[in-house]
């Protein structure tokens, strides 16, 4: 080894240890439910069950109606996967009209490649998983908005303000989960606001009223002795695409390896 | 210097005077930097209450309860207590006053989005009643047969009364 190959290695090994453990950890659950100095004494967060789901859809449909989304569009603030894994490893993925209907039958739905057969004998794996707005910690959506329409209010909330939006759509795009989407009616960026106007009430969100299986369920992070804290805090849980550092706050249950 | 190196100045000083000026009548005086910092909190404040103003639509059965007491007491013993009123009598809104009768959705439809057999091993809906919509009584409503208040009962008489006849 020559002086120079030496100095290289030495900084990159010095550069490798001063990087402090803090900064790989990814999510933390336990930092969000320490108060902040804001002193905001709540944290929506999101609990789903994807082993519970059995992929009825009434969450979207309740969804679709309680935030007047028009029924007949493709948008929707909610939506339910279906994930069916064949034992030769192969994975499909569809979600019908975001499941607004439910999943009535065994095709897989590959749009313009129609539908796709698959032998009940194939299959190894089978479920499905609802998807909605993270509410992340670090949304990226906010940050590129160029007009300050999207914001996060102190309990951790998303929202637009739809006098202020002028539907440039670069939202929609910095979404790395593609919750959102544009509002045919209003022309602005649209999401999941976790039914803020029924959170704020004392209520749950209309998508967890109309779940019969309990598969969704929300709860304040800063509460510790909320049922849902409880079940987040003992890290038997996983979130969606972590290695963005969006710092997602909905919390599934049974994630498998497939969901993306 | 000559003027003409100044009267461009004039006008770029009149122009950022103007917009400084049409600003504090354009932005509203809640617009600003809020509790998530200059990153994620920049907003008009009010827009929050706008959202919290949005009109509750569904209002779970403990509002049905208020009236309909006896229904969501019978129900809740069944194994369809868990659904609720909402799911398939529509959403309350300010029922009886607005509006005074709801509709009822008794479609097949709303019956398969549970009782559609799927090939869903790993999932809850494996362990529910299913059926094969094209060639179980294609067409027909489910509730002329079952009675979705009372799943268990009525299919369990007519299973009663189909090994009597044989």
């Amino acid at each position: 080894m020559n002086r120079r190959d030496f100095l290289k290695n030495s900084i990159t090994v010095i550069a490798g240890l001063a990087v402090p453990l803090s900064a790989l950890e990814l999510i933390n659950p336990r930092k969000l439910l320490a108060e902040k100095p804001d002193g905001s004494r709540v944290r929506w967060a999101f609990l789903v069950d994807t082993q519970a789901c059995v992929g009825c859809g009434f969450c979207v449909k309740a969804c679709k109606t309680e935030n007047e989304i028009p029924h007949e569009t493709n948008i929707t603030r909610t939506w339910v996967e279906r994930y069916v894994v064949t034992k030769k490893g192969k994975t499909y993925v569809d979600s019908p009209k975001g499941a607004r209907d439910g999943f009535t039958t065994d095709r897989i739905d590959l749009n313009e490649e129609g539908l796709q057969e698959i032998n009940k004998d194939d299959v190894e794996k089978a479920f499905f998983v609802p998807k909605l707005c993270n509410q992340c910690e670090n949304p990226a959506c906010v940050q590129v908005c160029p007009v300050g329409a999207t914001y996060q209010t102190p309990d951790g909330v998303v929202l637009v303000d739809r006098k202020h939006c002028i539907g440039c759509a670069y939202c929609i795009m910095a979404c790395p989960y593609a919750v959102r989407s544009f509002h045919p009616e209003y022309k602005t960026a649209e999401k999941c606001t976790f039914c803020y106007h029924r959170i704020t009430k004392g209520m749950k969100t209309a998508c967890v009223d109309a779940c019969p299986f309990g598969a969704r369920k929300i709860g304040n992070l800063r509460d510790p002795d909320d049922p849902v804290t409880k079940t987040i805090m003992s890290g038997r849980i996983g979130v969606l695409k972590e290695q963005y550092g969006t710092k997602p706050q909905v919390y599934y249950i049974g994630l498998s390896k497939e969901v993306k | 210097m000559g003027s003409h190196v100044w009267r461009p100045l004039y006008i770029a000083v009149a122009l950022i005077v103007l917009v400084l000026i049409a600003r504090t009548f354009l932005v509203p005086e809640d617009f600003g930097v809020h509790e998530r910092g200059y990153m994620y909190g920049m907003h008009r404040k009010g827009n929050e209450n706008e959202w919290k103003a949005v009109t509750v639509k569904y209002r779970t059965a403990s509002y049905c309860k208020e009236c309909h007491a006896d229904k969501v007491e019978s129900l809740s013993r069944t194994p369809h207590g868990i659904i609720n009123c909402e799911n398939c009598h529509g959403p309350a809104l300010n029922h009886p006053d607005d509006p005074p009768t709801l509709t009822i959705d008794r479609s097949r439809a709303l019956c398969l989005r549970c009782h559609a057999a799927l090939t869903t091993p790993t999932s809850g809906r494996a362990n529910i009643v299913g059926i094969n919509p094209d060639t179980h009584n294609p067409g027909a409503e489910c509730s002329l047969c079952h009675d979705p208040h009372n799943p268990i009962s009525r299919s369990h008489s007519d299973e009663q009364a189909r090994l009597s006849q044989k």
